[in-house]
């Protein structure tokens, strides 16, 4: 599990190499097939069962509460956890699990989503670059350089600024911002597939590049990209998150965690619960997928523990 | 190679890069839906003031001489004039960095203060429950949003016991060392996490060298083993670890110095974006690639002066 990709804002390439990039795999090795006998599997199944219940309560949120999320009652302000409000009320009456289920439900859609845009472009764009090398490849990563140079939160901010809030620009944002990583990953990858003798004899018999990279390659390397975006999906709620904490988000008054936690800040002292909940809910969130791309990294990367 | 001439030969490998930086912050006018003179300036504005900065800009010219322009006045040390405040943009920057630059450099210590013991610890016995309690660490740290986490330190440390202040960044050396720990623990506690898993990593693989068994084998153990021969050679992955995630790192201060109301970079930032300051925003967004660029140099240094073998020889 320590060898997850984990670099959400990846230094410039041609920089120091990386050795975190080769992680004790002599003194782990021998302890793979063990680690994932008894470990390793059940932080997947633990995983899938964490993100399976978030999922449930999203989707279910609208049956399980009563509760419309956006009602105000201006007569039951800032109440305490009770049998009716199981979190009690916000500052305009509403409640707040009601919020935190539509809200987690907002999230996790625009975070999901979100991630399916950098993913594709990033893949293709990596196999171009790595397959054909040369100037293609040269361009290809000279862009990466620059896009890696900025700090994520301050350009994926600075974008949804200029774009306008709200939903569009946040996809727009994180793609223009995330596809970089998959890039990277896959363009290494390609570099050394490529090489390979199953990929020298297609080509030699002929098969069309598009369809060596499509049929041959890709299976053979996206397992790595894969492992990658379940970080990259965590990393993409905190920035909606985050966004929305600034008003950068969706406007309200629709429930998003990030701006629950914002409003809960002028509360702080009396009532600590509306700003700890909806984050937790993010830990919550992000425990599950980092148990499950953990999980598939030593399913998918035999060897590599 | 000299280390001078390792220096320059990476600031020339950079070159391209910041002009990339350039045309990125560039385009970032252009992304602005409709005509951006009128976006920027507001419905407010007088047909005059939007001509005005149609003309400064180039906004009727090609795009390549609206570049051009743009760097021309770059190199001139302009970064434009700030929409909302009035005055240079530049000036009102370089104002606003010292906090920023402190937060920066007080969280990264805090960051390897927290990290290598917890690595050492969980390296020490791999496997054992002290490694898998360590290792938890990271599953939990990764997904917190950094500024909800200070809340929580806010709340712990600032409302219940009054040990540091809410924010603000203090006065004076000492000050500022109280002010700016809070703010400082949340941006090495979101850092931490990375590091923990890259330097247990590491350790791992120098546990596992040749020179350790030697170590080992000539009755070297325990403490003494760890802090003289294992540590050495795994801080040097620290240094470049905290080299790759500087750009997290400083994503990590915008978001905390709003918290923490500290007034550095991040606060202007954000305060310029409600005031829809472009110029400001731009200049920001600028500065801190560049920040980042010169960090990973400084770190790349770092690096190769740590580590004999890497002696600049790539």
């Amino acid at each position: 599990m320590s060898a997850i990709p984990l670099t959400p804002e990846p230094g410039l390439p041609g920089a120091a190499p990386s050795p975190a990039a080769a992680p004790g795999a002599r003194a782990e090795r021998g302890e793979a097939r063990r680690a994932r006998r008894w470990y390793t599997q059940p932080a997947l199944m633990i995983g899938i069962g964490v993100m399976a219940l978030v999922l449930a309560a999203a989707l279910a949120g609208p049956l399980i509460s009563p509760y419309n999320p956006n009602a105000q009652n201006l007569n039951a302000t800032l109440l305490g956890p009770s049998a009716h409000h199981w979190l009690g009320t916000d500052q305009f009456g509403r409640d707040v699990f009601t919020r935190l289920l539509y809200g987690l439900r907002l999230d996790l859609r625009i975070a999901f989503l979100a991630v399916l845009f950098p993913f594709t472009i990033g893949i293709i764009l990596g196999s171009v670059a790595g397959y054909f090398g040369g100037w293609v490849d040269t361009v290809v990563m000279r862009v990466v350089d620059v896009v890696v140079a900025f700090p994520f939160y301050v350009l994926v901010i600075a974008l949804v600024f200029v774009l306008g809030p709200g939903e569009r620009s946040i996809y727009i944002a994180i793609t223009l911002v995330g596809w970089v990583s998959y890039a990277r990953i896959i363009r290494g990858e390609i570099l050394v597939a490529k090489r390979q003798d199953y990929i020298l004899a297609a080509q030699s018999g002929g098969l069309g590049n598009i369809r060596i990279m499509r049929r041959h390659l890709l299976p053979n390397v996206i397992s790595q990209a894969i492992i990658y975006s379940m970080s990259d999906i965590v990393q993409d709620i905190l920035a909606v998150v985050t966004l929305g904490y600034f008003g950068l988000g969706v406007p309200p008054p629709t429930a998003d965690l990030g701006s629950m936690i914002n409003d809960g800040q002028n509360f702080l002292s009396t009532h600590w619960q509306l700003t700890t909940f909806p984050g937790l809910v993010v830990v919550l969130v992000g425990l599950g997928l980092s148990l499950i791309g953990d999980g598939l990294a030593d399913i998918l990367r035999p060897g590599q523990a | 190679m000299g280390r001078m001439t390792f220096i320059f030969r990476r600031l020339l490998q950079l070159i391209p890069v910041a002009i990339g930086c350039t045309i990125v912050v560039f385009f970032m006018i252009h992304l602005i839906p409709g005509d951006p003179a009128r976006t920027i300036l507001g419905i407010h504005a007088t047909p005059r003031a939007v001509a005005l900065l149609h003309k400064e800009w180039g906004l009727n010219r090609p795009l390549i001489s609206q570049y051009l322009l743009f760097m021309d006045r770059l190199l001139h040390g302009n970064l434009g004039v700030s929409l909302y405040y009035g005055g240079s943009a530049l000036s009102l920057i370089l104002t606003h960095l010292p906090p920023t630059l402190w937060l920066i450099i007080y969280s990264s210590v805090l960051a390897v203060l927290i990290s290598v013991p917890l690595a050492m610890i969980a390296a020490s016995r791999k496997d054992g429950a002290r490694d898998h309690a360590v290792r938890v660490v990271p599953l939990l740290g990764l997904g917190m949003p950094q500024f909800w986490l200070a809340f929580l330190l806010i709340y712990a440390f600032a409302i219940k016991f009054h040990f540091f202040p809410v924010s603000g960044w203090g006065t004076g050396f000492f000050g500022h060392l109280r002010s700016m720990f809070l703010p400082s623990l949340t941006v090495a506690l979101a850092l931490a996490p990375v590091v923990i898993r890259s330097l247990r990593a590491s350790m791992l693989n120098v546990l596992g060298a040749e020179f350790v068994t030697t170590a080992r084998s000539k009755g070297i153990a325990g403490k003494r083993l760890f802090l003289r021969h294992v540590l050495r050679n795994a801080v040097i992955p620290a240094v470049t670890v905290l080299g790759i995630n500087i750009g997290f790192l400083i994503g990590g201060t915008v978001i905390i110095e709003n918290v923490f109301a500290i007034p550095g970079l991040g606060q202007l930032m954000i305060n310029s974006i409600f005031q829809r300051d472009f110029t400001v925003v731009q200049g920001i967004t600028l500065v801190f690639a560049i920040m980042v660029i010169l960090l990973n140099l400084a770190a790349d240094v770092a690096y190769a002066t740590l580590d004999p073998r890497v002696r600049f020889s790539r």
